[in-house]
């Protein structure tokens, strides 16, 4: 952590919570340094950027991926596990032109970080949280996403032990390009929903 | 074994319990349809008590007009088995 966030009063807690559980020898300090490099040295949405470039460009791949998440991810040696080895189920959901795809949430902040890296603060917000799912259109359009009034929207809240990757449409206009370009195209916000690419 | 089949219409049930449950208050007493199957997984009502048991999850699908009153959205939410019932 920034030593500028030291005293924060979340920081603390987390602290005093840290202190808690170590000295009840549930954890060590080493181990819970090591769970949290492990989470940020190898989650990124570089991961699921190139899971969704592949889909893009191999349909044997998409359907792969649209049928069983967590094996599709293997097939790059990504792991479907966040929380120091509790796997989950990797479901892919696919926007198309009549249907748009939205993750949240709503009871705390289910994320799959191992291929979207660390989730945006703004996911973890109450108004996110509470508004997704209630009037998803209204909260697209902040974030710059106008959709037409005959898509159809669909919001999946992570409340079990699945977590949820959408795969974007493919941009138009970017033909002959091969996976590694495509892969650069595709944006955390896009696989999230909040975007479109 | 998964007691729902895919496309079974059911209701999330409307407990309100004392400790933790991850059944969202927002989908409590609603009607909705199972649209996929999760596998099954440690029931966190029980699961924090030190009970291990594990219970089919499903994806069940909601439409905002019958959550909120409006909307042309639908909301799919994951649920646990004993989280529901299966309506008429």
């Amino acid at each position: 952590m920034s030593g500028d966030h030291a005293e924060l009063p979340a920081a603390v807690r987390v602290r005093q919570l840290e202190d808690r559980v170590i000295a009840a020898g549930l954890t060590t300090d080493a181990e819970l340094d090591q769970i949290l490099a492990g989470v940020y040295w190898t989650g990124s949405p570089a991961n699921g950027a190139r899971m969704v470039a592949r889909a893009w460009t191999d349909a044997g791949y998409a359907e792969r991926l649209l049928a069983d998440g967590n094996a599709a991810a293997a097939e790059f040696g990504f792991g479907a596990s966040s929380r120091g080895g509790s796997g989950y189920r990797l479901k892919a959901v696919q926007n198309t032109g009549r249907r748009h795809n939205l993750i949240v949430c709503t009871l705390c902040s289910c994320y799959p970080t191992s291929l979207l890296g660390p989730s945006p603060s703004w996911y973890k917000s109450f108004a996110y949280r509470s508004r997704a799912v209630r009037e998803p259109r209204d909260v697209l359009a902040e974030f710059g996403l106008q959709l037409p009034a005959e898509t159809e929207i669909v919001v999946w809240d992570s409340s079990a032990e699945t977590r949820y990757l959408v795969v974007p449409a493919r941009p138009a206009n970017c033909a002959g390009l091969g996976e590694d370009a495509l892969a650069s195209l595709v944006t955390r916000d896009g696989m999230i929903g909040t975007a479109a690419l | 074994m998964a007691r729902y089949a895919i496309g079974t219409r059911v209701r999330a049930l409307s407990f309100d319990p004392d400790g933790h449950t991850r059944l969202p208050r927002y989908v409590r007493g609603h009607r909705g349809e199972i649209v996929d199957g999760h596998g099954s997984w440690p029931l966190p009502d029980q699961a924090l008590r030190g009970v291990a048991r594990t219970e089919p999850v499903y994806a069940v699908r909601f439409a905002a007009r019958d959550l909120w009153g409006a909307g042309s959205h639908s909301v799919v939410v994951d649920l646990w088995e004993s989280y529901l019932e299966e309506a008429e």
